[in-house]
Parts: C-alpha cells; structure tokens; sequence
C-alpha cells in the first residue's frame, strides 16, 4: 500500500489545464543533464504565464510573482529529482503541473534507493511537525558550516518558507522488500 | 579573478569592496566553489564595509543560497563591520529570500529597490 505524508492531493490527466515533461535519469550524464533543469521550469513558469496576462499593473506584478515561483519550485523539485533518482529502467523522472482556478500544484516523480527512504521519511516528518522557520535557520547554520557543497533539504525549505505553498509526498511499495521504491512529491502553491 | 560564464558572472570590485553577482545561479554542489572562492577572498581583506550586489541576478538555486550563507557566515566570523546586501524588486526571489541571510547576520543591510 501507498505511504502518504502531507495532504496529499492526487489530480488526474484530464482534469483542467496540464502539462508533463518525462526524462529518462540514466540516459545522460548529471552534468549535462542538469541543464534541463532550468529549460524545463523556465518553460514550465513561461507556458503557465499565459494564463495570467499582465494587462495592467497589479496583474503585471501578479504574473511575474506566480512565474518567478514556478520557475523556482519547478527547478528545485528537478534538482531533487536528477540528484536523489535511482537510475533504473523502471522509473522515469516526471514532471507535471496542473492549473485549476485556485492553485497551481505540481509534481515530480522518481524512484529512491530503498538505503534512502528511511532519512529521507525521517526529513519530511520534521519538515511536517516542526515549526519551519527555526528548522530553516537550523539548516542554513548547519549548511553553512558544511564544506562538502551539499544542499540538505534547503529546497524544501524556502519552497515552505519563503514560497508558502504546501507540500505532500506519496511513497508507493516496493514490489518485493528491498526493492526500490518511486516517491511523488506534491507541491501545491494557493493563487 | 572575476567569473565570467555564458549564464552568470561574478566580478571583485576591490577598490569599492563590493562584488556584484549577475545571470542565473543554477549550478550544483561543487560547481559553486569558485564563487565562494572569489566571495571568500572579498570577506579576507576584511574591509570595514562589504557590498554584494545582487541586483542584476535573476535567478538562485537552493545551493546557491547556501553559498550565499557560507559566505556571511565567513564574513561574521572576520567581524567586517558592515555587510550590505543590495537588491532588485524586478525579480522576486530576491524580496522572498534575501532577507534570511539575516538570520546568519542580523546586522546585514539589506536594500531592495
């Protein structure tokens, strides 16, 4: 059975606006790969400010707002993706972005090594219960005084505090234990 | 010394103490060491005011505010006396998540116009 954290909200194909962008994760390398990540969400946050015209400017301001937000959250999620997927045949990276009258939410799939899922189970219990603007200072002294360059978790963070949305993610089962698993990660920004 | 790459550069004014960042930061992990390189031997000559102008930078990535932190945090530690963070309101992210490098350095200036 599925695992969900957060409210998860599963929106079907056909329902509203959509748009989806699938990558294979092993098909070229991360350095190249990571390009992508920044053509997909500015494409993403342009195609979806069609349906905000600035017309005038408090729409204007409200366009480039929800642009520069999807462009960022959408980046941020690929990052994850490109960074955390399991290169396996079984599962393809994904992203989609649904437009419906009151919210933009968006998602990203990919599969986890199974080493992985429990830290990263443990970091979304936190991101779900504690108050997030201590756990954001926490994690920027603790980022800060690392050396090795990596970004634990920042991504979630400012997308949480600085972005206000709501994120949830949906775990499915591995076919055998062991096995790895695919995480869907929701990320639902209010208009 | 300056950074000068198709998507983003970085360039040391020494004489005004000020280094300006411009493009789009989308790089990963390791990749921002130059920058902090270049960022870390600005905090070094320990000036009694230190700009970083950020106006003309669209874009940051969740590592890139962490090199960003590093940064104040190197700066903190050799006690500049006056950090100055200057900003666009054209982009956004700035308003949003500019004002958390305060968390590191409550005194850090920040000026968004």
């Amino acid at each position: 059975m599925a695992q969900a954290f957060g409210d998860f909200v599963a929106l079907m194909e056909g329902e509203g606006e959509y748009l989806k962008i699938g990558f294979h994760p092993s098909s070229i390398p991360l350095q190249q790969r990571w390009r992508n990540n920044g053509l997909s969400a500015d494409f993403l946050a342009d195609y979806l400010s069609t349906f905000f015209p600035g017309e005038d400017l408090a729409s204007s301001e409200r366009q480039s707002q929800i642009k520069d937000a999807v462009g960022y959250i959408a980046n941020e999620l690929l990052e994850n993706c490109m960074k955390y997927s399991y290169a396996s045949k079984q599962h393809l990276v994904s992203i989609e972005m649904f437009l419906e009258p009151g919210a933009i939410t968006l998602y990203t799939s990919n599969g986890v090594e199974p080493d992985r899922v429990e830290p990263f189970q443990k970091f979304i219990q936190r991101l779900l219960s504690e108050d997030i603007d201590a756990l954001y200072t926490e994690q920027l002294e603790r980022n800060a005084e690392d050396d090795d360059g990596s970004a634990s978790g920042m991504g979630f963070l400012t997308m949480l505090n600085d972005y206000g949305v709501k994120i949830a993610w949906n775990f499915s089962t591995p076919a055998k234990p062991g096995e790895e698993v695919a995480v869907t990660t929701m990320v639902r920004m209010p208009l | 010394m300056d950074i000068s790459h198709d998507d983003y550069q970085v360039q040391y004014d020494e004489a005004a103490s000020t280094v300006r960042c411009s493009g789009s930061f989308r790089l990963h992990g390791d990749e921002y060491k130059p920058v902090l390189d270049l960022l870390g031997h600005a905090a070094d000559a320990k000036p009694a005011k230190l700009t970083l102008d950020v106006r003309e930078l669209q874009f940051l990535n969740s590592s890139g505010i962490n090199t960003l932190s590093k940064f104040i945090l190197q700066v903190r530690k050799h006690n500049v006396s006056q950090v100055v963070v200057q900003g666009s309101a054209r982009f956004p992210w700035q308003e949003k998540s500019l004002k958390n490098l305060q968390r590191l350095l409550p005194a850090l200036r920040l000026d968004i116009v």
